[in-house]
């Protein structure tokens, strides 16, 4: 292959991963600006999506297109039980508290997953046969087209979400101002819930439509997690575009530098620009900076 | 003060003569870890109990500490004593350097930087292979030795392994006794305040986080020569997990407390080999119950639910808690 190619080649998955981290980050930045929290079980929603599509799939032999609204629903039951039971007890603790409890609800998630499911890798069907798109001399993979479409099918439902609805108008409110919006008659604690549960929907979604393609395993959820978290940062923790182009610049740069340099080292990639931007601009590439009120 | 002493020297008479009580047995084996990972819970509990900053990639210190120990003296053939110290120092500086950007950061955001940190470390040693021999692991290394004496043995191993934790702990508590232990927790409450009143806050929390670092480091090195042989998944992110387990387990900012959370976490896989593959289950559901239930670790949280039960039983049942 040729150069120009080539790099079409690793811009294209570059690209499809880089969505999947994107929805991921989104997550993230949805549960940080109801609650401040940084959700360290949002890597096992992933998780739980691919595993739970393949067990509908092939224990109870679903058809696909009920297993994977069902696998998405259950992922969103899981994460309203996790605010119930471990961060509703302790909303007014501390930052260190709350690390430990997401973190504690992590590998509690992911342990059980090991134990129900076992430590094998397994694939999932792709959505609409393997067949290969060929476009300039690179492929693409009818998943890769999945990925698109449903990115960006849940990209415009979020932002319509945020601001078009009573609902996503009032978890803005929140995220503004907790006081304020319990002042005028949101149920702050219910929009914490809400967003929890809108994160947890769409991590399993993105474990879903990736799964095809890199397969599925009780411990997909740490990498898959913590990239997202890093595509959150580069934007900033918006649950908007910056976060969907913050996603897709790790994607592609990960995927030039495993072609390119090193695959070996394609993860610690996205760890150095998580470290760099943290360092250098922490309000995001495209942020303000603000100021910290004492 | 005096208290303090009694405590340490209750704590080290114990210590040193624990191993008549399981002398020849594969127990002592096991105390041997548990010296190692005392030293790292009451490093890491330093900068998370103390200072109240969080680290998710303190495996990766401890990791470095014992390739560098590995590699130099195997490969090189440099003297162990050296090395140790030489680590203890590279792995210091290397903290103390990355500490200036890495503290500035707070809460949440410190956590995955950390936990950023760590996971890269730990790709190096899995991909460096000519030096670090790879995900297949690094042996050889040779035995510490003092003189005539090679540290060979699980008995020889437990007094090395404890005299280090013994001086580590006497470190710490008086660490945590003296002016920079209170200005630390002053940090910890209240770190614009405690700028205010004139601590030189980010000064001092990089200090912290170097010597938890050089601690670390220095646990790597005994764990290389003890070991003779070390390998990548010894260093990554799940053992951070386990190391803020213990310190949390036994209490924040209680240095007897991260020995009895090491103690626990080393032992009780141990008694629980059935339990093989759901110990992991286990930690997670551990941390969420103690931070939920009991904040204060067990440490804070016995004398706690002792005093509640005797409430209880005479009957006063005090209303306000």
């Amino acid at each position: 292959m040729e150069l120009g190619t080539q790099l079409l080649q690793y811009l294209l998955s570059g690209l499809s991963t880089g969505a999947i981290y994107a929805l991921i980050g989104i997550g993230f930045s949805i549960i940080y600006n109801a609650t401040g929290i940084i959700n360290f079980a949002q890597g096992e929603f992933v998780m739980l999506g691919g595993m739970l599509t393949l067990f509908l799939l092939s224990v109870l032999q679903l058809p696909l297109w009920i297993a994977i609204p069902l696998a998405v629903l259950l992922a969103a039951l899981v994460g309203l039980l996790f605010e119930r039971l471990a961060i509703r007890p302790l909303r007014k603790a501390s930052p260190i508290s709350l690390v430990i409890i997401t973190i504690g609800g992590a590998i509690l998630i992911r342990g059980l997953a090991m134990l129900i499911w076992g430590k094998d890798t397994h694939s999932l069907p792709s959505f609409t046969g393997d067949e290969p798109i060929m476009l300039a001399g690179a492929t693409l993979l009818p998943q890769h087209l999945w990925i698109f479409g449903i990115t960006v099918v849940l990209i415009g439902l979020n932002k319509w979400f945020f601001s078009h609805t009573i609902s996503g108008k009032a978890m803005r409110a929140c995220s503004y101002n907790p006081r304020a919006a319990g002042l005028v008659g949101i149920d702050v604690r219910r929009m914490v819930l809400l967003s929890f549960v809108i994160s947890a929907a769409m991590g399993a979604l993105a474990g879903i439509i990736v799964a095809p393609l890199t397969m599925t395993a009780y411990d997909v959820g740490i990498m898959l997690g913590l990239k997202g978290f890093c595509a959150a940062i580069i934007g900033g923790m918006s649950s908007g575009l910056s976060t969907v182009i913050g996603g897709l610049v790790l994607g592609v740069l990960e995927s030039l530098g495993a072609g390119l340099i090193s695959s070996g080292y394609k993860d610690a990639i996205a760890f150095v620009i998580l470290l760099l931007i943290l360092f250098l601009r922490p309000q995001g590439l495209f942020g303000k900076p603000e100021s910290e009120r004492v | 003060m005096k208290r303090e002493l009694l405590k340490y020297s209750i704590f080290a008479v114990c210590v040193l003569l624990a191993p008549l009580a399981f002398l020849d047995s594969y127990l002592l084996n096991v105390l041997v870890f548990v010296g190692i990972h005392t030293m790292l819970a009451v490093a890491l509990n330093l900068l998370l109990g103390y200072a109240g900053q969080i680290s998710l990639g303190h495996a990766a210190f401890f990791g470095l500490g014992a390739y560098l120990s590995g590699v130099l003296t195997t490969t090189y053939g440099w003297n162990p004593w050296f090395t140790m110290l030489v680590a203890a120092i590279v792995v210091g500086g290397l903290a103390f350097m990355i500490g200036f950007p890495i503290l500035k950061l707070k809460g949440h955001y410190l956590a995955m930087a950390t936990l950023g940190l760590g996971i890269i470390i730990f790709i190096v040693f899995n991909e460096w292979v000519e030096v670090t021999s790879g995900p297949s692991g690094f042996s050889g290394i040779p035995n510490l030795q003092l003189g005539q004496l090679i540290f060979d043995s699980d008995l020889k191993n437990y007094y090395l392994v404890w005299c280090f934790v013994l001086g580590c702990v006497l470190l710490s508590v008086n660490l945590a006794n003296s002016r920079i232990g209170r200005a630390l927790r002053a940090i910890h409450d209240a770190e614009v305040a405690a700028r205010v009143v004139g601590v030189n806050a980010r000064l001092l929390k990089v200090q912290i986080f170097a010597l938890s670092a050089m601690i670390s480091a220095i646990a790597g090195s005994l764990y290389a020569h003890v070991m003779t042989f070390i390998a990548p998944p010894s260093f990554g992110f799940n053992i951070s997990v386990e190391l803020l387990t213990m310190v949390v387990i036994g209490g924040l900012g209680s240095i007897y407390g991260s020995f009895l959370g090491a103690l626990l976490l080393t032992l009780l896989p141990e008694f629980l080999r059935f339990m093989h593959d759901y110990d992991i289950v286990f930690y997670g559901g551990l941390l969420m119950v103690m931070t939920i239930f009991m904040p204060g670790g067990l440490v804070q949280g016995i004398p706690d639910l002792f005093r509640k039960l005797v409430g209880l039983r005479k009957g006063k049942g005090d209303s306000h808690a």
